[in-house]
């Protein structure tokens, strides 16, 4: 499979070396992502996931290596690699629809065609009727959604999520996972997406992904990268299949050794 | 302790909110008046309000007190377009570039703590005693409340919403017009409401020295005529038109940014 995101060799270092808050966030971590691939980046605080998904996005530099997408160096933000928010990150004064057309304005697509492709993806997050309802009067779940329509409505090479569910209630959550591989999955003739997923629930990681980068902190680094063989669709029988838990099992018990008290 | 702060709002709910706005005012008046009345003390340095209440009958029935309300407010009004016309594109670059505000900022950070009214001296030397004194004293004061809130909106604005929007494609013209603008649109709505409140504060000042016209002529020339009743009428004239201008500005920014003020509830 063609490689669509590549990280290699990448370091990233907070205040020089001797300083007294030197930090060393990342340190020589590699790996791809696959066209059409799921990957979780899981670990605890500090471990450096959410840097390494901001350098992926561009709003961060590497100190040391590179990172390309589609073979090409990523040199600042861009369309390119969408973005989901913990925070939502909506404008909030904009409406849903303004806020999911917000890309494709961009792209000077025509205003019928931004419409289009809006409402096709408000609907297909079960949001079909909000479309002029501003931020402040939707729930988290539903905010997170928008957010989600937004991002994907723009048709990125890859979509980049920072533990976008965190804010989120736990049973919201479970419900959105499902949304979030629905909306990710092929649709209409046009193939997966490639996503690249930050988060610290060893369940989450496991219920989306098709492999799991664990990492552990200081410095962070990849401590393995474990493949998820579960078959797709996924859904609440998938959670509860014994090898389910054996897997949360295993990741748990590689991880926990390297998670010290605070 | 959860029972007391229950029966506690409640009976913050049995007080009609306009009994509980005017019960104090009330109780005052009713004592300044009975003070007044047994001449408790001298009704030249304090009149009762009964005095002031017909002082104030005089004034808004010869058209005196309106003329010089009009104008202390078009002074205002001058100062204040001047003053948004000028602060807010310069505030709004110096919040964007770093080396450009870094340029301005010394040279900004020593007029800045010079009192509005120090500049009187310098005004009526350049421009005469009267209208433009005046205005170029309520442009100073409110020109600073200004470019402060200015900077710090532009600085303000949500790091996410800047990276959302760079992730969807934005070019820096639609960052800066779609997502900075309308972000700093509320510090900008707090400025222009600490321009308006200081710009009374100090239009008062500036017309007792510099203008023949004016609120604040109008208290300065009653003073010589020993008149404390119309002193009073004016001074509570300007309390109640700061106040009521403060609330318009207010209900037009709910008006405006909605979602604004729905996410500070």
């Amino acid at each position: 499979m063609a490689v669509k995101v590549g990280i290699e060799r990448v370091t990233k270092q907070y205040g020089g070396e001797g300083d007294a808050h030197f930090v060393l966030a990342l340190d020589d971590v590699s790996f791809a992502l696959d066209d059409g691939e799921f990957v979780s980046l899981l670990g605890p605080s500090g471990c450096g996931k959410s840097t390494l998904l901001h350098i992926v996005a561009g709003f961060e530099d590497a100190t040391q290596g590179t990172v390309r997408v589609n073979g090409k160096p990523v040199a600042g933000p861009g369309a390119d690699r969408g973005m989901v928010f913990q925070d939502y990150a909506l404008f909030p004064w904009m409406t849903v629809m303004q806020n999911v057309t917000f890309g494709l304005r961009i792209k000077n697509l025509p205003q019928r065609e931004c419409e289009r492709i809006a409402r096709e993806h408000i609907a297909l997050v079960g949001l079909a009727g909000f479309e002029n309802r501003f931020p402040h009067q939707l729930s988290g779940g539903m905010r997170q959604r928008s957010a989600l329509a937004r991002s994907v409505a723009n048709n990125p090479e890859v979509l980049l999520m920072d533990e976008p569910l965190a804010a989120i209630d736990a049973l919201t959550r479970n419900a959105l996972q499902e949304e979030i591989l629905k909306v990710c999955d092929a649709r209409d003739g046009r193939p997966r997406k490639s996503v690249l997923y930050v988060t610290h629930s060893i369940e989450e990681a496991i219920f989306l992904s098709d492999r799991i980068v664990v990492m552990t902190p200081r410095p962070g680094r990849i401590l393995e990268v474990v493949g998820v063989p579960f078959a797709r669709p996924r859904n609440d029988a998938t959670r509860l299949a014994p090898e389910f838990q054996q897997l949360a099992g295993e990741i748990w018990s590689t991880l926990k050794s390297h998670i010290k008290p605070n | 302790m959860a029972p007391v702060a229950r029966s506690g709002s409640a009976l913050r709910g049995k007080l009609p909110r306009a009994f509980r706005l005017v019960v104090l005012p009330v109780i005052v008046l009713v004592l300044w008046e009975i003070g007044a009345r047994m001449e408790l003390f001298n009704p030249i340095f304090l009149p009762p309000p009964s005095r002031i209440f017909s002082a104030a009958q005089q004034l808004l029935l010869s058209g005196e007190l309106f003329r010089h309300f009009a104008d202390s407010l078009r002074r205002i009004a001058i100062a204040n377009v001047i003053a948004i016309s000028v602060a807010v594109p310069l505030g709004f670059f110096m919040g964007l570039y770093r080396p450009f505000e870094e340029v301005i900022d010394g040279f900004l950070n020593i007029l800045r703590p010079i009192p509005p009214l120090a500049w009187i001296p310098l005004a009526i030397l350049w421009f005469g005693l009267g209208e433009k004194s005046v205005v170029f004293i309520t442009l100073i004061s409110a020109f600073f409340a200004i470019l402060l809130n200015t900077i710090a909106g532009v600085r303000g604005v949500d790091k996410s919403l800047v990276r959302a929007a760079l992730s969807l494609g934005a070019t820096r013209r639609v960052l800066i017009l779609q997502v900075v603008l309308p972000g700093t649109l509320p510090s900008l709505f707090t400025g222009f409401r600490i321009a308006l409140g200081v710009s009374w504060m100090s239009i008062v000042a500036a017309e007792l020295i510099a203008s023949s016209s004016g609120l604040g002529f109008m208290i300065s020339y009653y003073r010589e005529l020993l008149r404390s009743d119309l002193i009073l009428v004016g001074m509570l004239s300007i309390g109640i038109i700061g106040f009521l201008m403060d609330r318009g500005l207010l209900w037009l920014e709910q008006r405006l940014l909605p979602w604004r003020v729905r996410l500070e509830l």
